[in-house]
């Protein structure tokens, strides 16, 4: 599955985030989206998600605009995993991914056995199925945000966005998180769409980076191409080496002084 | 081993929903059963059902029924707006009373009722139209980019005592039919006959046929705005559909009853303890104990003091606030 955004303005009320941003993923691809804090990374997947109305522009899905057909629709394809999300203290993990199901249901019908084994497909390929009793309030924070990419996964979505799938969570979760993402994509061809704060995992997991600064599209491309001295210093403040990881085949950074800091600058 | 866990949610809802409709049926024994005179459950039943002229049966039939029947309505539909209220606003303050829906029906019944006295049947149709045009309202002033549910509450409780201001004006204006009004005021079923049951009953079917067909929704909805958006709900739409059918419920009961509080916040409180969170089993259990309590507690009105009979609200109000309270210090979540 395909996205094309196009000269997408986006934000809050009188607040213009977005700045004409236009760029394609194609089916298939990891892309992760950086930038720094406020530059706009959530605005853009919450107006890909179709959360936020775009104030002009258009985002296409399979060249289908997004905004234009039944969202029930959109969301057997499209699967959201947001930052902010609830779920009440006695709900268990299965039936917290049986709510995946729900763009697949018609009015009024309960779940099929179809539906059964696809949340049962979702648990298992999430390693949650001897865990699906359990209430989600009660998992330690990884195995919740598996939960939750489980709830997306029974969506059986050709695409996912994740707006910071790794924020809040431990290291070993975080790769834990990551691992499961790439996993997904190479097994299911799911095509992905996130944002990563750390630039490193960004540049380990994904096939391209796209780089916003102040709700304007810096730089979009491969990770050896983005990750660079003069991209760390121009938009995230920092003097870095920049290394080869010959294991995992990506570049990789380490940061010197930071300027921030000493107030020289600021964005 | 695994369906064989979900069974066992299953069965230990239905059980627990079960026990809600028994309680509901033992309520309405126990309802039609004491006043000034005792009457047997055998003979309800045989009155009711197999339509035989017991010695009571001018009682049955004529007093003790028809209250019956509208104390349990009025309790379903209060319970059920409050249970959604709490639901679609995600605030477990929000209830029909709390937040102006209650009021803005009142003044609309007390507006066709003394003005308009002739007009008594259209009573649930304008209690109705104040309710939801309570909401609107209030959905209008907390609206910007969407509705936010803190902002919602507020209006709400700025709204409300605008209306109650309201009610005050229309009591003051026409100090002559007070006398009547202090019952509507608190909540109360006295002299409650057949043409009440009428002008509840066929909005209250409307309102829990609708609601049960959609329950699912609301688990959707308490995901938060952008999971259920990405789920493929038009969260807005939902919302407001949402809040029409509570209208509609809350609406319903005020023009019957008045203004009675509690039911609304702690009903669905109290169930939601004991069976969950699950709307599509919330939902059905508030019909029932929302059906309960006020039947239970309009007897309880009705014998407590007899032959005095105080307004029900009054019974209300003093069991169902230190309960809440109880809840309250029990429970942190609440």
């Amino acid at each position: 599955m395909d996205l094309k955004v196009e000269g997408l303005n986006a934000g809050y009320e009188e607040k213009k985030i977005l700045k004409d941003i236009s760029f394609n993923v194609k089916s298939g691809e990891i892309v992760t989206v950086i930038g720094p804090n406020g530059s706009g990374k959530s605005t853009l997947i919450k107006s890909i998600s179709r959360y936020l109305k775009p104030k002009s522009g258009n985002i296409y899905l399979n060249k289908v605009n997004i905004n234009c057909i039944n969202t029930k629709e959109i969301a057997k394809n499209l699967a959201v995993l947001p930052q902010v999300k609830g779920v009440s203290s006695d709900v268990s993990v299965e039936e917290l991914v049986s709510y995946g199901r729900f763009p697949h249901l018609k009015f009024g019908k309960r779940l099929s056995m179809e539906d059964r084994e696809v949340i049962e497909w979702a648990l298992e390929k999430t390693g949650l199925f001897k865990m699906k009793d359990r209430y989600v309030a009660t998992l330690s924070g990884g195995e919740r945000q598996r939960a939750w990419i489980a709830m997306t996964l029974a969506q059986k979505p050709k695409m996912l966005l994740l707006d910071e799938p790794t924020t809040f969570l431990d290291i070993c979760y975080q790769m834990e998180t990551l691992e499961m993402v790439k996993d997904l994509n190479k097994t299911l061809g799911i095509t992905v769409v996130m944002v990563l704060h750390d630039i490193n995992q960004a540049a380990r997991y994904s096939d391209k980076i796209l780089v916003i600064n102040s709700g304007e599209l810096r730089e979009y491309g491969e990770p050896c191409q983005i990750v660079s001295k003069g991209l760390l210093k121009d938009i995230f403040k920092i003097d870095a080496d920049i290394y080869e990881d010959r294991i995992n085949n990506c570049p990789y950074f380490i940061p010197k002084k930071n300027d921030c800091i000493t107030g020289k600058q600021n964005n | 081993m695994a369906d064989g866990n979900k069974k066992k949610y299953k069965i230990k809802k239905s059980a627990i929903l079960i026990a809600c409709i028994c309680l509901s049926v033992a309520g309405f024994f126990i309802s039609i059963g004491n006043g000034a005179v005792k009457i047997s459950p055998m003979e309800i039943i045989n009155t009711v059902l197999l339509d035989e002229k017991t010695v009571n049966y001018q009682i049955i039939w004529n007093v003790r029924l028809p209250r019956t029947i509208t104390a349990s309505l009025a309790g379903t539909c209060l319970a059920l707006s409050g249970c959604i209220l709490q639901g679609v606003m995600g605030n477990p303050l929000a209830s029909p009373n709390i937040i102006g829906v209650s009021s803005g029906a009142g003044l609309m019944t007390l507006a066709v009722l003394i003005i308009f006295p002739d007009y008594y049947y259209l009573a649930p149709l304008g209690a109705f139209a104040g309710a939801l045009f309570a909401t609107l309202f209030i959905y209008f002033l907390a609206w910007k980019e969407g509705a936010a549910t803190t902002r919602l509450i507020l209006a709400g409780v700025a709204v409300s005592s605008l209306l109650g201001a309201g009610n005050n004006a229309i009591m003051t204006f026409y100090p002559d039919k007070v006398s009547g009004v202090i019952g509507f005021m608190v909540g109360g079923l006295s002299s409650t006959n057949w043409k009440h049951v009428d002008m509840i009953f066929r909005y209250a079917v409307i309102g829990i046929i609708l609601l049960l067909f959609i329950a699912n929704k609301l688990n959707i909805l308490m995901l938060g705005d952008e999971v259920a958006t990405g789920l493929g709900l038009n969260v807005e739409a939902t919302r407001f559909f949402f809040i029409i059918i509570s209208s509609l419920l809350a609406g319903a009961a005020v023009s019957v009853v008045g203004l009675l509080g509690f039911v609304g916040l702690i009903v669905p409180h109290i169930t939601r303890l004991f069976i969950g969170s699950d709307y599509r089993y919330l939902i059905p259990a508030t019909i029932f104990t929302g059906s309960a309590v006020v039947v239970i507690c309009d007897t309880l009105a009705r014998v407590m003091f007899a032959p005095l009979e105080i307004p029900v609200g009054i019974i209300m109000s003093a069991l169902g606030a230190p309960f809440f309270l109880y809840l309250l210090r029990r429970k942190k979540e609440y």
